[in-house]
């Protein structure tokens, strides 16, 4: 599982590559860790760039129940984006399709989110975040 | 070990087959025969077979009970739910009530859904036969007493006129129990639950129902991939999705479709059977969770492939 993120505006976008299976949801969650942790401090929104993900196991899709949770509590949202077809398929079969932000390109979740880093997003203006 | 026959596969409550959805099924099925024509019996029975389960057929209503069919002449039951009324039934109109039997029934835990047959099961009435309790609930015996008692039902324990013994199992120790070897574990729920494995003739089935599987804890996946190991068969509570499992019936005591794949890849075990089916879930929604299962097998398939199967009320499998 391979982890980075950059800082547009106010959002975060994380891209994330890999499978997140047993062994590497731990790791998942781990990198996730400091951007919830600034959830609360109106730079907490998430955008998780999923394209380079092969696979989530139930324990990635329990991480991602967690941190959306969080998130929420913190009036902040976590998007995941550009899920590959058979990810997709199983956010379906697990209906985390049904409990999950999603959206079909990193882009389009920035639009939902906020004018700004959607700008900075465009004006390729991303600051380095978590490795 | 012969085989497994479901007489009750639901979860939490019984579940009925409304005159309405009975409508909708025949309903179905003349559309699709619309301007056909059945030559034949064998035809008609193809076309109906090729309908779909959830027109042809329904899951079932009746709550956990399932027999596990031995090559001796004593019965082996899991589970004491409405599906025991027609188990009982069954032996009656087999062997009559002249005839002593021995049953023995191994029961998960004492939630009402699992224990609600007892009062219904004739055997139990008829002196001469002989019905063994096991599980690994120290107060087993108190709440089957219970449920009898004034003013829950009008018979109480002590109408029970069969030789009645109980067993509390400790877990990890293996029994020789009516020519097979079992074990029990215990499993998260709410006051505990026990899962079982059958061992017999080199055959291995699984019992393990009302049980939240989480598998963040690597002790406690690996001590349940060691529990399904090579198991032919595991009978598992998919009564949710995984995101209600993770979110608004965490704790409840119930695991997903998806988690049930998952540890039976692990475990090399050959078949998973999804058991313990919500109540409001009809035959259709049911049928599209067995379908979705199938998927995620096919698309997380490792080195063999796991066989998914829905339990209803009636079905047998082979061993």
């Amino acid at each position: 599982m391979q982890f980075s993120s950059r800082q547009f505006a106010n959002v975060a976008v994380a891209e994330v590559a890999g499978r997140i299976d047993h062994a590497g949801a731990a790791a998942f969650e781990q990198s996730l860790s400091p951007l919830l942790a600034r959830s609360g401090t109106g730079k907490g929104s998430v955008v998780l760039d999923f394209s380079g993900v092969e696979y989530i196991s139930s324990v990635g899709l329990r991480v991602l129940m967690i941190a959306a949770k969080e998130m929420k509590g913190h009036g902040a949202r976590i998007i995941l984006a550009a899920p590959q077809p058979v990810v997709a398929e199983i956010l379906a079969i697990s209906r985390f399709d049904r409990v999950l932000e999603m959206a079909p390109t990193v882009r389009r979740a920035l639009e939902w989110l906020s004018a700004s880093a959607l700008a900075a997003y465009d004006a390729g203006a991303g600051s380095a975040g978590t490795p | 070990m012969k085989g497994i026959r479901f007489w009750g596969t639901r979860g939490s409550l019984p579940a009925t087959l409304t005159a309405e959805a009975v409508r909708q099924k025949i309903v179905a099925a003349l559309a699709g025969a619309s301007g056909r024509v059945f030559a034949t019996r064998r035809e008609l029975n193809e076309y109906v077979d090729g309908l779909g389960f959830a027109v042809s057929g329904t899951y079932g209503g009746h709550t956990s009970c399932v027999e596990l069919v031995t090559r001796g002449s004593e019965y082996v039951l899991c589970d004491l739910g409405s599906g025991l009324l027609p188990f009982g039934q069954a032996a009656l109109a087999r062997h009559g009530a002249a005839s002593p039997q021995t049953y023995h029934i191994f029961v998960s835990h004492m939630h009402w859904d699992h224990i609600m047959g007892l009062p219904f099961f004739k055997p139990a009435y008829l002196p001469g036969n002989r019905v063994c309790f096991y599980g690994g609930h120290p107060e087993l015996e108190a709440a089957l007493r219970r449920q009898q008692d004034t003013p829950s039902f009008p018979a109480d324990f002590s109408s029970l006129r069969a030789d009645i013994e109980f067993t509390c199992l400790e877990p990890g120790r293996r029994y020789d129990i009516a020519g097979m070897a079992v074990t029990a574990m215990r499993q998260r729920h709410p006051g505990d639950s026990f899962g079982f494995r059958f061992e017999s003739d080199g055959r291995s089935v699984v019992y393990t129902t009302d049980s939240e599987h989480r598998l963040e804890d690597p002790a406690q996946t690996a001590a349940f991939v060691e529990f399904f190991r090579d198991a032919d068969v595991v009978i598992f509570d998919a009564m949710y999705s995984l995101a209600e499992t993770t979110s608004a019936k965490a704790d409840w005591g119930h695991s997903s479709n998806i988690v049930g794949v998952e540890l039976c890849q692990l475990a090399g075990v050959r078949q998973l059977c999804m058991f313990h089916h919500e109540p409001t879930n009809d035959d259709e929604t049911i049928s599209r969770v067995l379908a979705d299962t199938r998927r995620l097998e096919e698309i997380t398939r490792g080195a063999a492939p796991l066989r998914i199967t829905a339990a209803y009320d009636g079905m047998e499998i082979a061993l």
